[in-house]
């Protein structure tokens, strides 16, 4: 993704000591436009990943190596009473398809699996393989 | 101190280090800052020095940091905190409301050529000052953002643009700098290895969390797989951190008060060296036969230091 004009700016336009909040309320967390999320690097991608919720075990070994914080992750309440992360999706805005993931993945099918970038979500699924066929 | 005990609940935490920078797909550099920076909830002031992680993580207009960011050059990251840390101590003092409820900490990063070469005597200098901050060096063992020459921390043989392999030469012939000893030796309260991954992560988290609460300078020296310069595949970055630490080319351990040593995993069985270095473009001629003299010189070399560390354990002194 290219930066955005209206963004762009030339040397004589800024000003000494330039600071980017990353946040227009820190409180709320509400981001700025200077926060690099709002930056697409999904056309460095040849191949995407592809989260197959059924199989999950929330695991969460994912979250923790994935170098681009793509994970969607939800709080939810466990049967003991504690918090704990459930994973809901990719932000496939942010993903550069490296593949990490899906290497560290333990479930005995992935419940990662990297499909070409043209294939669609729901074919990739209705594609994935099964116990008897691996 | 944050408590940390399983990932489940780790994951809770609010990211800090956002995505859409532009680090490479597979960069170590990634995990490792993000599970530093998530691995408290105290407000953080970060400098980092000149390398990879600065040049990706902040190119205008966008940032990548959700905690105030400082840019610094080369050599002066540590320095640079030190002020910071200085100057935020001074008016506290001065005005008691300034920031009263808030605990705020310092943390540095650096790579291993802002760490090993070109910033130590500003790291040195505010070690010995005492300033009360965590250094975090990032090593991926050479200077990899300028095209991959080699450092004080690349390991012997292996081939960079500054050591190339050849018919004379095998690589990289000096050793590796043993930094995180020479840390240990400037009495600091805490000093330890760390490396990316799953299945060290709570190793790395809980580590970056004694750390940050710990009062005084401490240092985390963290390995990082280069999936352009060591020549693997993206996907395999994890894999090879986690081969470093079954080979005990890069051991985990810490130590406290400048003396008292910790290994914090023990492999279950020690692999051999070629187990790590056959799995990286970096060391491919080190496979043929007239130089297998230096694999064996590796090996060696990793076995003695690792019974070093057991008998420095054992003893502990």
């Amino acid at each position: 993704m290219a930066t955005p004009k209206e963004m762009m700016s030339t040397w004589d336009n800024i000003q000494f000591g330039a600071v980017l909040p990353s946040f227009e309320d820190p409180e709320k967390k509400i981001r700025s436009k200077f926060n690099s999320y709002n930056y697409e690097v999904a056309d460095w991608r040849v191949e995407k990943p592809v989260f197959n919720r059924n199989l999950c075990i929330d695991c969460d070994f994912c979250w923790v190596s994935c170098p681009d914080s793509c994970f969607i992750v939800e709080e939810v309440v466990n049967k003991r009473g504690k918090k704990q992360a459930k994973i809901v999706g990719i932000n496939y805005n942010l993903c550069k398809g490296c593949g990490v993931c899906v290497d560290v993945c333990p479930t005995p099918i992935k419940s990662l699996l990297m499909f070409p970038e043209f294939v669609e979500t729901q074919e990739a699924l209705n594609k994935w393989p099964t116990k008897d066929n691996k | 101190m944050k408590n940390i005990s399983n990932l489940k609940e780790f994951a809770c935490t609010p990211d800090r280090f956002q995505g859409g920078h532009r680090l490479c797909p597979g960069c170590a550099h990634g995990m490792i800052v993000r599970e530093v920076v998530n691995a408290t909830e105290d407000d953080l002031v970060i400098s980092t020095a000149t390398g990879c992680l600065e040049v990706c993580s902040a190119i205008y207009p966008y940032t990548s940091w959700d905690v105030s960011w400082l840019h610094i050059g080369f050599e002066n990251a540590a320095a640079g905190i030190s002020g910071a840390e200085a100057m935020y101590k001074a008016l506290s003092r001065k005005n008691r409301l300034y920031n009263e409820d808030r605990n705020v900490k310092f943390v540095a990063f650096g790579g291993d050529g802002g760490t090993y070469d070109i910033g130590f005597q500003s790291l040195s200098g505010a070690t010995e000052r005492g300033h009360d901050f965590l250094y975090v060096c990032l090593d991926n063992e050479g200077y990899m953002n300028t095209g991959g020459q080699r450092s004080s921390s690349t390991p012997i043989g292996a081939h960079t643009t500054t050591s190339p392999r050849g018919r004379v030469s095998y690589g990289e012939k000096n050793r590796k700098k043993d930094l995180t000893m020479i840390m240990a030796a400037h009495g600091c309260p805490y000093v330890a290895t760390a490396v990316p991954g799953s299945k060290h992560w709570k190793d790395l988290a809980a580590k970056a969390a004694k750390a940050i609460s710990t009062a005084g300078p401490t240092f985390i020296n963290a390995l990082s797989p280069c999936t352009t310069e060591w020549k693997f595949k993206p996907e395999d970055t994890v894999e090879i951190a986690d081969l470093a630490v079954e080979t005990c080319m890069f051991p985990l351990y810490e130590i406290e008060d400048g003396h008292k040593l910790t290994i914090t995993y023990r492999p279950k069985q020690k692999l051999p060296v070629e187990e790590y270095l056959s799995r990286q473009g970096r060391f491919s001629h080190l496979f043929k036969p007239e130089n297998s003299w230096v694999l064996e010189e590796i090996q060696k070399e990793v076995d003695r230091y690792w019974e070093y560390l057991l008998r420095r354990e054992e003893a502990g002194v």
